[in-house]
């Protein structure tokens, strides 16, 4: 496959056969060679593609096989000639991160660390086979799926303030939850307010570098060896569902013939099963909001218990790493409307744009990048050239490069609970396989993805912040 | 009418490398033989299914437009199973694909039990996905699939 060399961090893959687009991917040399050994290329060539697709197929700096879309794909849709793909959010809608500042320093609380933990443990539910807090009425669900974070502050669940400064301010309004499906909702009900397993976790973290005091201070950080907490999950069940669902009835709909891939199946975005899709989906984005709310409520009372007090817990920002969005971009010297996918990457609004919050509009938004469990996590600010180089897109994380299974086949959980709590990192988790599947030599260096996502410019450096407690569900 | 019918004896099912998620493949000396084997190996991702007691049933009755899209659907409901009523499957038997005038239709008895305390959940399948799927028959049928998790 052609591959062309733009700069040292930006690599084309020209447009050739059914492709409507070129394909841009950003990647140092380092993280070119592992996105060369797997599926990646081929899958951005295919978004490449598909109806109504602008300017480029886009493949971040953390880019690896996913299956239809890449995972670090991004992708924008003319709102008329344009399509809208489950594939394209993934099944974990709005996947996402939520990051905590506090006005504690790691020496507030090293010697509550470990309680701090197992509190914050017995508080916020995995949800791993077992249900959430409550037993939810489908009424209730379905005001959440409307009202997203909202509903959660409402109901006691944090401040007005944890909305400002929630992408979206916490609620999709585009949701309509009456086209979701029985099933998702019966999955949801159990699952609102649990972390989830598998790559999710809660951390309290560290800060360890600060590469932009100015921006930091307005994000709320401080100085270094203050601590944060970082919550990653997502719509967990229900969001799974409304991707399977949609996937079926495109499939029905519009049949799969001439897909390169069965995962691509999209349906026009004017279309009514277009449009039914982005009302659920806005739904699902809903309900990972209002459940990264709760919890972020519990960990708050649980510093209230144990260290004596919350204030100063203010929220930094959440963001989504799976999602499609309408948004406003410059197209050949023109704004439009398009339908953005992002899938595996984070929103990196720089300067002036009026979606990201007030204190945040002169300098940029945050966008937060987690590690793997266990390493390094970063926020970076969103830039005015993230616009022109990527729709105002950057990174969401290491991306793997070992399988769950070759994971497990090297490392024990034990071991990897043994070398982390002898780094200093103490960490609680339901299953110690799922420790192993995690550990952190499965993953890509994340050090790498984001200073690939600086010098492109697409996502700046802020601060560096590194783990002191994990909890894995 | 039936393709074929037998009752699942063994394991045969192996998990391939794949970066992000989980690759598996299934076999069996029938086509139902295969998806039960499939069946399995997706609960292995997330429970021991022989450390399951079959204590519950649940009848299991799916459509899809093609083979694919049949075994998409069958493996998704252990998933909707699990995360709505609790269930863990133990054993998908008596398996029964009919081919229709406009795809397939399946039955199958799902065995297992509900959770408590005393089952270990150690990972969860967000979703099984169409990527890489292969049904196939040489020798024996051959199932693949790659889950999201």
């Amino acid at each position: 496959m052609e591959l062309r060399k733009i700069n040292d961090y930006t690599w084309e893959i020209p447009k050739e056969g059914p492709m409507r687009v070129p394909a841009i991917v950003y990647a140092s040399e380092k993280l070119l060679e592992t996105v060369k050994k797997d599926q990646t290329l081929q899958q951005a060539k295919n978004v490449a593609c598909l109806p109504g697709i602008q300017k480029y197929s886009y493949v971040m700096p953390d880019g690896h096989q996913g299956y239809g879309f890449p995972i670090g794909g991004v992708a924008a849709f003319d709102l008329d000639e344009g399509i809208i793909s489950p594939g394209g959010v993934g099944y974990d809608i709005n996947c996402g991160v939520r990051l905590l500042r506090t006005d504690y320093r790691e020496k507030d609380i090293s010697a509550k660390r470990r309680e701090l933990l197992t509190e914050i443990f017995k508080e916020v539910p995995a949800g791993v086979g077992k249900g959430g807090i409550t037993k939810l009425s489908r009424s209730v669900l379905l005001e959440i799926l409307t009202k997203g974070a909202e509903w959660a502050v409402e109901n006691g669940y944090g401040t007005k303030e944890d909305l400002l400064l929630t992408e979206e301010n916490g609620r999709m309004k585009d949701a309509d939850p009456s086209y979701l499906s029985s099933r998702a909702l019966e999955r949801g009900i159990p699952q609102l307010g649990t972390l989830g397993s598998g790559n999710h976790f809660l951390e309290i973290q560290k800060v360890e570098k600060i590469y932009n005091r100015e921006i930091a201070r307005v994000f709320g950080i401080d100085e270094e060896g203050q601590i944060l907490v970082m919550i990653h999950c997502g719509s967990r069940g229900l969001g799974h569902q409304v991707a399977t669902d949609f996937i079926e009835l495109m499939e029905n709909k519009i049949g799969t013939k001439g897909l390169p891939d069965r995962e691509l199946i999209h349906a026009p975005i004017k279309s009514p099963l277009g449009q039914q899709y982005y009302k659920s989906m806005c739904a699902a984005v809903n309900y990972a909001f209002a459940n990264r709310q709760m919890i972020a409520h519990w960990v708050r009372d649980v510093f209230a218990k144990v260290l004596g007090s919350s204030a100063g817990m203010r929220q930094i920002y959440d963001v989504c790493h799976n999602v499609a969005k309408i948004e406003k971009h410059r197209i050949n010297g023109q704004e439009k409307l398009v339908c953005i996918h992002r899938k595996g990457a984070t929103r990196s609004f720089g300067p002036g744009r009026s979606e990201i919050p007030e204190i945040y509009r002169p300098y940029g938004q945050p966008v937060i990048i987690p590690g793997s469990m266990g390493t390094a996590s970063y926020i970076l600010v969103g830039t005015k050239e993230a616009e022109e180089l990527s729709f105002s897109s950057t990174a969401h994380g290491a991306g793997r490069v070992m399988s769950r299974h070759e994971a497990l086949r090297r490392f024990r959980g034990e071991q990897i609970r043994d070398q982390l709590l002898a780094r200093g990192i103490e960490l609680q988790s339901t299953s110690l396989k799922g420790v192993a599947e995690e550990a952190s030599a499965a993953y890509k260096d994340v050090d790498e993805v984001v200073r690939t996502s600086h010098e492109v410019g697409i996502g700046r450096l802020v601060a560096k912040v590194v783990p002191i407690g994990v909890m894995k569900g | 009418m039936p393709v074929r019918t037998r009752v699942n004896q063994g394991k045969k099912f192996v998990y391939l490398d794949h970066p992000a998620d989980a690759k598996f493949q299934a076999f069996g000396r029938t086509l139902e033989e295969a998806f039960g084997q499939a069946a399995l190996a997706v609960a292995s991702l997330m429970w021991e299914p022989e450390q399951i007691k079959k204590t519950k049933r649940r009848t299991v009755l799916v459509q899809g437009r093609d083979l694919e899209q049949l075994l998409f659907k069958f493996l998704s409901e252990i998933l909707y199973l699990f995360e709505a009523k609790g269930f863990l499957l133990a054993s998908a038997r008596d398996i029964k694909i009919f081919k229709q005038e406009n795809g397939y239709s399946l039955e199958a008895v799902f065995e297992g039990d509900n959770y408590n305390n005393s089952y270990v959940i150690f990972g969860e399948v967000k979703a099984i996905t169409y990527h890489d799927m292969i049904i196939r028959q040489n020798d024996e049928f051959l199932i693949q699939v790659v889950v999201d998790m």
